[in-house]
């Protein structure tokens, strides 16, 4: 009896042991309830926790659209602080389904880690330095330590940069983006290097902001974006078109404040953007009407945009290569019909 | 009187029977360890090829792409591969666990006795150290004398111009000073260095074998000293100094060429020695006053002189109980230095665990590597320990 006894419970832990992630991640995550959204540990902007310790930033808005796309409710979404070290794992792994955590988009990562969905902000990288240190431009950096994050496209751009110009340099690389720039403070680096996105926020945490210039180079393509793990299409075609459709819907014109109503235009392809019309929502396994429950509750690219990062923010980023295709920046949505 | 047939009990059912029980037990065991194995390793391979990692350790070869801030001992730049990565995190390691276990026994070892001080001051000191340095985490430690090390000092642009040769220099990239370059001729001082240490290790077999027969002794250790370090100064002045110096020079931002000690490695050290040093005292302190007070008094009736006594009989007793709790200290040691991570050192943990991981992907290999490392590191360290504890342990006859 008491061999029976012990000899199914080993049979249950390996049983437990042998069970893989659901195939299904929409299926699993409408089990749950909520999205479980991988972002950073905290860079304003993009997703950083206000003073309430609520999470707010353009990739926090992304996962919140997401979570609005699925249950229609966009605060049916939990956040996971994690490093740039650890945030590919956390996803492989399955502890998270989607990370929002300004990650740059490389070949080597969408084979490797998961499989990146679009493209959120268009960033390059950038150097700053104290405006005592006299330098005007990255070329004159021959010498200097370069203070980084480990574990970033950050950490190979500026090893690329500085031996295509035969410059020599000292690398001290931590592994939070906190702990960097305290090094860089306390005058450990001559330099911070990381996306000018990260710089301009950054600088606007540190004592001084004034006393700290940003190098006019930019010495890398840093498209930052979503991604999913491989191997569920549609878990990746949601979040595909969850992005899709704020960029679309900005294009179309459809904010969350006319949202309603637009719903009532003759417009077919804002119809569609909408799910008055059509069944592509149904496709993907969401409601048809997904996209407008996005805009509802969280609002267009835009209006994303402005919110967290643009002119009117402590980060004073003009939208630039992140403007609409049609207003001559990079913003490009494959048109949802 | 009762016949053979009910002397011998009836043979038991098989499961009475404990011997076979015990059997049957056993093979279930190692079915089930077997079995749970088996399905870790196969759930493993399963989900890394549903997720399409590649498994094996070809990324090994492959060029790394970034900088490390130290790399002793061995030559790497940006396109040297992950696998000197990892000899590099590896010499880190080891560089930073053997140079803190040394320092940390001296440390240990002088608090320790201090603590058993009859003067009330050394004594309470001690205790205090004790206190304070055990009881506060390791990492708390650690970030303390990264900032402590960090902040007070200037900077390399505010000690020196543009241009000047530096001999030595404290600034907070850390403690550079000139490079010794040996000149043709120095190997002789190594020559005359490693014969010294020879002769000393003869000179003691001689003393002994000498205080054996005639009871006379011969200040061996002053002697050894004297060879030891004196010889091949006297040999380096005789050869003309055949080293140069070679100083930094300070370019627009920072010190070019001499040697640089990183302050990470500095606080990184200090904080693991300071705090490891507090349990050893602890360590020596029990050893010691585990020793009967009736040894002591002992020896004294028979007139042996107090630092005899307790270089002859108080510490030989008290190795047998300190040896094997240091030897956890140690290991203990060895893998604390992984805390590295958090102040930018560039240990195993940090530039392979870390950097090469979130790189290349491959998380099973190389966390499979890693731990052996830190695995082989602690083996050899405690078979070292208890080779050691074997050749001093209490003979009994």
């Amino acid at each position: 009896m008491y061999l029976a006894k012990t000899v199914a419970i080993s049979a249950a832990l390996v049983a437990s042991l042998g069970l893989a992630h659901a195939d299904e991640t929409l299926d699993a995550v409408k089990g749950k309830g909520f999205v479980q959204c991988g972002v950073s540990q905290g860079l304003p902007g993009f997703s950083n926790p206000d003073d309430q310790g609520d999470w707010t930033g353009l990739d926090v808005e992304f996962c919140r659209a997401m979570a609005a796309a699925i249950f229609n409710d966009a605060d049916a979404v939990k956040f996971t602080p994690l490093s740039a070290k650890v945030r590919f794992t956390a996803l492989t792994s399955g502890e998270i389904d989607v990370l929002a955590r300004n990650t740059t988009w490389t070949m080597s990562r969408d084979s490797d880690f998961g499989e990146f969905v679009g493209v959120n902000y268009y960033d390059g990288q950038g150097f700053m330095v104290p405006t005592s240190l006299g330098v005007a431009s990255a070329l004159e950096l021959d010498g200097a330590a370069v203070c980084t994050n480990t574990g970033t496209t950050t950490e190979l751009n500026v090893a690329d940069f500085f031996r295509a110009n035969s410059m020599d340099y000292t690398v001290v690389a931590f592994e939070k983006a906190d702990e960097v720039v305290a090094a860089y403070d306390a005058g450990r680096c001559d330099v911070y290097t990381t996306d000018r996105s990260g710089l301009a926020a950054q600088r606007s945490k540190l004592a001084k902001p004034d006393d700290h210039i940003v190098l006019p180079e930019i010495i890398s393509k840093e498209p930052l974006g979503p991604l999913v793990r491989h191997g569920d299409s549609q878990w990746g075609d949601i979040a595909r078109w969850t992005l899709n459709c704020m960029i679309n819907a900005e294009e179309a014109g459809i904010t969350s404040a006319n949202v309603a109503e637009m719903n009532t235009s003759d417009d077919p392809n804002i119809k569609r953007i909408l799910g008055s019309d059509g069944d592509l929502g149904s496709k993907i396994g969401l409601d048809n009407t997904f996209c407008a429950n996005v805009i509802t509750s969280v609002g267009n690219y835009g209006e994303s945009y402005d919110r967290n990062v643009g002119p009117d923010t402590p980060l004073k980023l003009e939208r630039g290569v992140n403007a609409l295709w049609s207003d001559g920046g990079l913003m490009y949505a494959a048109p949802q019909r | 009187m009762a016949n053979k047939s009910e002397l011998t009990a009836p043979a038991p059912s098989f499961w009475r029977d404990p011997d076979k029980r015990a059997i049957v037990y056993q093979v279930v065991v190692v079915a089930v360890i077997g079995w749970l194995l088996y399905a870790i390793v196969r759930n493993t391979a399963t989900n890394m090829e549903s997720q399409g990692l590649a498994s094996g350790f070809g990324f090994l070869t492959s060029s790394a792409g970034f900088g490390i801030i130290s790399t002793p001992l061995v030559s790497y730049s940006e396109s040297s591969s992950y696998f000197t990565v990892f000899l590099v995190g590896l010499v880190n390691t080891i560089i930073v666990a053997a140079v803190g276990c040394l320092l940390a026994l001296i440390l240990g070892f002088l608090i320790g006795i201090a603590r058993l001080s009859s003067n009330w001051l050394v004594q309470k000191m001690a205790t205090f150290y004790i206190e304070l340095f055990r009881n506060v985490p390791l990492l708390l430690q650690i970030l303390f004398w990264y900032s402590a090390v960090l902040k007070p000092l200037p900077g390399p642009r505010e000690l020196h111009e543009a241009g000047d040769a530096v001999f030595f220099s404290i600034n907070n990239r850390g403690v550079i000073f000139a490079e010794p370059v040996g000149q043709p001729g120095f190997e002789f001082v190594w020559y005359v260095f490693f014969g010294a240490i020879v002769l000393t290790w003869l000179l003691s077999k001689w003393a002994t074998a000498r205080q054996m027969k005639t009871g006379n002794q011969f200040p061996v250790f002053s002697a050894g000293v004297l060879l030891i370090f004196v010889a091949p100064l006297v040999a380096y002045m005789y050869l003309g100094q055949p080293m140069e110096f070679v100083p930094a020079e300070m370019s627009r931002f920072a010190l070019r060429g001499g040697v640089t000690i990183i302050p990470e490695f500095v606080a990184l050290l200090l904080a693991l020695v300071i705090y490891t040093a507090a349990f050893i005292a602890e360590i020596v302190r029990a050893g010691i006053q585990a020793v009967s007070h009736g040894q002591i008094e002992a020896a004294s009736a028979l007139g042996v002189k107090p630092s005899h006594r307790m270089r002859l009989v108080v510490v030989p007793q008290a190795m047998r109980v300190i040896v094997p709790p240091l030897t956890s200290q140690f290991l203990n040691l060895t893998k604390n230095s992984s805390l590295a991570t958090a102040i930018a050192y560039p240990d195993l943990f940090s530039v392979f665990a870390g950097t090469t991981l979130n790189q290349t992907g491959q998380a099973v290999e190389i966390m499979a590597m890693t731990l052996a490392v830190y695995l082989t590191l602690s083996l050899l360290t405690s078979g070292f320990m208890n080779w050691y504890n074997s050749r001093i342990a209490l003979v009994e006859r």
